[in-house]
């Protein structure tokens, strides 16, 4: 399979993300421990999705660009952080994982995977859809241009069919 | 509990934000949504401040990530009772990072003072500096009286942190000190005054 985990922290490196906030998910657990072992990058675990909404406010109003990792279902935990983006045109890159969707076990992740997109559209976010690993690369490129650039929030959603479907007993 | 008492708390809130913003130097101030926002305008607009009109439970967080990418400058956070209790999590966030060179300072008047001065979860008992404490910030306190306040004022603004300060301020309603309120403007003009940029 290939490693599209490395290519994005390739991008992000490339992008000078220096901060990289996240709340575990298992499809981002390689691309966490990747940014994990970069001196260049701090890593910032946190214990709900809307904090890394306002930690990288902070980090772009001292000049540190950032990217926020999670799963689809930290989503919904953001929508009022995101007034702050939105008020102060904050750029903001998130990765995000999908759960609920293709191939989904488990009912209860059905309820944010169904409406991540859209939530964030909602939100005035950007979102770019990644359904192929080989897209990996040129997508968080894309996406990381428009954020910070751009001082918008953008999304990249990584369909849950990149990731595999998770279950139990895998 | 006396729901009433922070009425009769010595420390006037607008006179603490004087103390703690006088002679500021290169310091970088986050003032959470509401009455801790007209507080640090009432001491003097500034450049170098964000005050938020919104994003409740978010002021530490944006402390932390502004003190993670300016390490050589103090950062201080002053925010309410009602916006800490939002963002309690941030605390252990915070914790982990360690970063030295932020301090929370929350200004309790045990209300949520925008929307009627309904009593917050502080004035039941619950004590933030000690949850602050317990997440592993290292220098923690709680300030009740102007004596309090002498000896807090030089750890929060110099000494090696991070630093987590509850200060007691009396529960009272002050003519409003509106500061900017378009955030990208807020945001463009602490980053010109900080970067350059």
């Amino acid at each position: 399979m290939r490693d599209w985990p490395e290519g994005i922290y390739r991008e992000l490196s490339a992008l000078e993300v220096r901060q990289v906030a996240y709340v575990p998910d298992a499809g981002h657990a390689r691309l966490i421990m990747l940014c994990a072992g970069d001196a260049g990058m701090r890593s910032v675990p946190l214990t709900t999705e809307e904090e890394g909404v306002a930690l990288l406010a902070g980090a772009w109003l001292g000049g540190e660009r950032g990217v926020l990792l999670m799963q689809s279902s930290g989503v919904g935990n953001c929508v009022n952080m995101l007034s702050l983006t939105q008020a102060c045109r904050f750029p903001l890159l998130m990765l995000i994982t999908m759960r609920g969707e293709w191939g989904e076990f488990n009912p209860w992740q059905l309820h944010m995977g169904q409406r991540t997109a859209r939530t964030l559209e909602l939100c005035g976010t950007i979102v770019h859809r990644l359904d192929e690993a080989e897209r990996a690369e040129d997508t968080v490129r894309a996406a990381g241009v428009m954020a910070f650039e751009g001082q918008m929030p953008v999304a990249v959603l990584i369909a849950q069919a990149v990731i595999g479907a998770k279950g139990f007993g895998r | 509990m006396d729901m009433r008492r922070s009425e009769r708390f010595p420390l006037p809130r607008r006179e603490v934000a004087q103390a703690l913003l006088a002679d500021r130097g290169h310091m970088l101030v986050v003032a959470g949504l509401g009455s801790t926002a007209w507080d640090i305008t009432a001491a003097g607009d500034h450049p170098l401040n964000l005050p938020l009109w919104g994003a409740m439970g978010g002021a530490a967080s944006i402390g932390l990530g502004l003190a993670l990418a300016q390490p050589e400058r103090r950062v201080l956070v002053i925010t309410g009772d009602g916006d800490m209790l939002m963002g309690l999590g941030s605390l252990a966030t915070i914790a982990v990072q360690q970063p030295v060179n932020l301090a929370i300072v929350v200004f309790d008047n045990e209300r949520y003072g925008e929307t009627g001065m309904q009593p917050t979860h502080t004035a039941h008992g619950v004590d933030l500096a000690a949850m602050a404490q317990a997440a592993g910030i290292p220098l923690t306190g709680t300030v009740h009286d102007e004596a309090g306040l002498g000896a807090a004022l030089p750890v929060i603004r110099g000494e090696p942190g991070p630093v987590f300060y509850t200060i007691k301020v009396r529960a009272e309603t002050l003519p409003f000190e509106l500061p900017p309120k378009d955030g990208a403007y807020l945001k463009d003009r602490f980053r010109e005054a900080l970067l350059g940029a």
